[in-house]
């Protein structure tokens, strides 16, 4: 079966092949899966700020530079150029990480980015994808390189046994009147897992498309329960979307519930993805427990 | 010295350099500052501005009008560069170590695209002292950024130098070097229109601002 991480060097080879915009720039990480002899494979070596930097100028040059590393050293090790030689330039660039909050814990936590969507949302004029599934990472990839845009997708080891369609907005999978639970890519077979062990009556809206945040789906999703009461589970840090959340649902009297990886302490230990989600109860028994607790009643 | 007059110096630093880049050396024009053939000048070193703005107004790309209220509200001039809102500027600078990064993906842009056009990017020999900076020197060179031409304006305000000289530290991973008089305006004309096969250094030594 095809990783996000395959579907993600596919769909990239295909655009090298047919559109002479894109360009790939990586730091050693998974470069030897582009064609090293296109000269629009560019690898700097271990060097991610200039792999940023490289990038912002073959923006600037009209190429569509695509960026790939793993999450904490594309994202958190040279922020500040994502912030300045991307974004203060104003020009686009095709983002891609690969390890997530968590998916090889064994590294410990120089190899964790919890934080990779929170640090895009202090940003402007950033779409993030968080694709649940192998089959929509490349509808998303595809869309992402004829444009000229900024996008971050995040790519991770963790998939949902099916995938759904790709677009604009969220997408309603369950309809309750006891509340909304908004589940973000690959956080959703667990969402249904714990809903389901719990008899929730709620509704269920997934996101593989987190920035821009569909505030008129979350808004309609809202209006057609008894309860004005959300919870959103992320894969990533817990409350990155919960500001826009409030800010959706201002005129109306709401609860918020965010789960994701915790914040209060970091956590000093190895061993499984499965037993980091346990420990940040993001696997189905936690769910299920912050569900019953938060629409009881 | 306050932070205004330490930027007044750094205007100070770059002046010959800049006149001599725009009068006699750079293939762009207010008409062709689109053009993907132009030439391009990235002012890595955002600091101390005034004198990229004169000589940009002395070409036509802005008007000589606005340079008087500069920094003002309702002004596109602020103590460091902004792209979006000046034009003939390449990049939006300030920060250090950003423009060579830079520079080296516009090169390589410019040699994906077939251009017949070149990159320049200024850095100062205290903004070298970042990190990034070495980095992108070295990727230049494994890379063959033949189009790249780095100017170096030392005036000797790095904390603790480079042994052996800045130019070395470029020569060491392979570019092309050039030391010059920075106040010097035939020099610094003749070491930037020097041929060079690969990426090419050229320090400007001036005097030691403080």
């Amino acid at each position: 079966m095809t990783t996000m991480r395959e579907a993600f060097i596919q769909t990239v080879n295909e655009g090298i092949e047919n559109d002479p915009r894109v360009t790939v720039v990586t730091a050693v990480i998974s470069s030897s899966n582009f064609p090293q002899e296109n000269e629009r494979v560019v690898d700097v070596g271990i060097r991610e700020q200039t792999m940023v930097g490289v990038a912002s100028g073959l923006a600037l040059a009209g190429l569509r530079p695509v960026v790939h590393s793993y999450a904490p050293f594309l994202v958190e090790r040279p922020y500040e150029q994502i912030k300045l030689d991307i974004g203060h330039q104003d020009v686009g660039a095709v983002f891609v990480s690969i390890g997530a909050s968590y998916d090889d814990p064994v590294w410990g936590r120089t190899h964790q980015s919890p934080g990779d969507v929170a640090l895009f949302d202090t940003l402007p004029g950033w779409t993030v994808h968080v694709p649940g599934h192998p089959d929509e990472v490349t509808p998303l990839l595809r869309q992402a390189l004829k444009e000229d845009n900024r996008v971050y997708v995040r790519l991770s080891l963790h998939e949902n046994t099916q995938a759904y369609p790709v677009g604009e907005g969220f997408t309603a999978l369950r309809h309750g009147k006891r509340g909304v639970v908004l589940a973000v890519g690959p956080m959703l077979d667990r969402v249904l897992k714990a809903v389901d062990s719990e008899n929730a009556d709620v509704t269920v809206l997934y996101a593989a498309t987190i920035r821009p945040f569909d505030s008129d789906g979350l808004r309609k999703a809202v209006q057609q329960t008894d309860h004005a009461d959300v919870m959103v589970v992320e894969p990533y840090l817990e409350g990155t979307s919960s500001h826009l959340v409030s800010e959706t649902l201002q005129q109306i009297p709401h609860r918020v519930r965010s789960i994701g990886v915790k914040r209060h302490a970091e956590l000093r230990n190895y061993g499984t993805a499965e037993d980091h989600d346990a420990a940040h109860d993001l696997d189905v028994v936690g769910l299920g427990s912050a569900v019953r607790s938060f629409f009881r009643g | 010295m306050t932070g205004d007059e330490k930027h007044e110096w750094a205007a100070a630093s770059t002046i010959d350099v800049l006149w001599v880049l725009y009068d006699r050396v750079l293939n762009v024009t207010p008409a062709t500052a689109d053009d993907p053939d132009r030439d391009r000048f990235l002012l890595s070193k955002g600091h101390g501005p005034m004198a990229y703005y004169a000589v940009l107004a002395e070409k036509g790309f802005i008007e000589e009008s606005i340079l008087d209220d500069w920094t003002s509200w309702d002004s596109p001039l602020g103590q460091h560069p902004d792209r979006m809102l000046v034009r003939g500027v390449e990049i939006s600078s300030g920060s250090l170590g950003h423009g060579l990064p830079i520079a080296v993906g516009t090169a390589i842009g410019q040699r994906i695209g077939k251009s017949s056009g070149r990159t320049f990017v200024l850095v100062g020999d205290g903004e070298l002292d970042e990190g990034s900076n070495h980095e992108a020197i070295a990727v230049a060179a494994r890379l063959k950024v033949a189009n790249l031409t780095a100017i170096v304006i030392d005036n000797e305000s790095a904390m603790y130098g480079w042994p052996g000289g800045i130019a070395r530290r470029f020569a060491v991973e392979g570019w092309q070097t050039a030391e010059i008089d920075g106040r010097d305006h035939e020099a610094i004309f003749t070491a930037l229109t020097a041929p060079h096969d690969r990426p090419y250094a050229v320090v400007a030594k001036i005097e030691k601002s403080y």
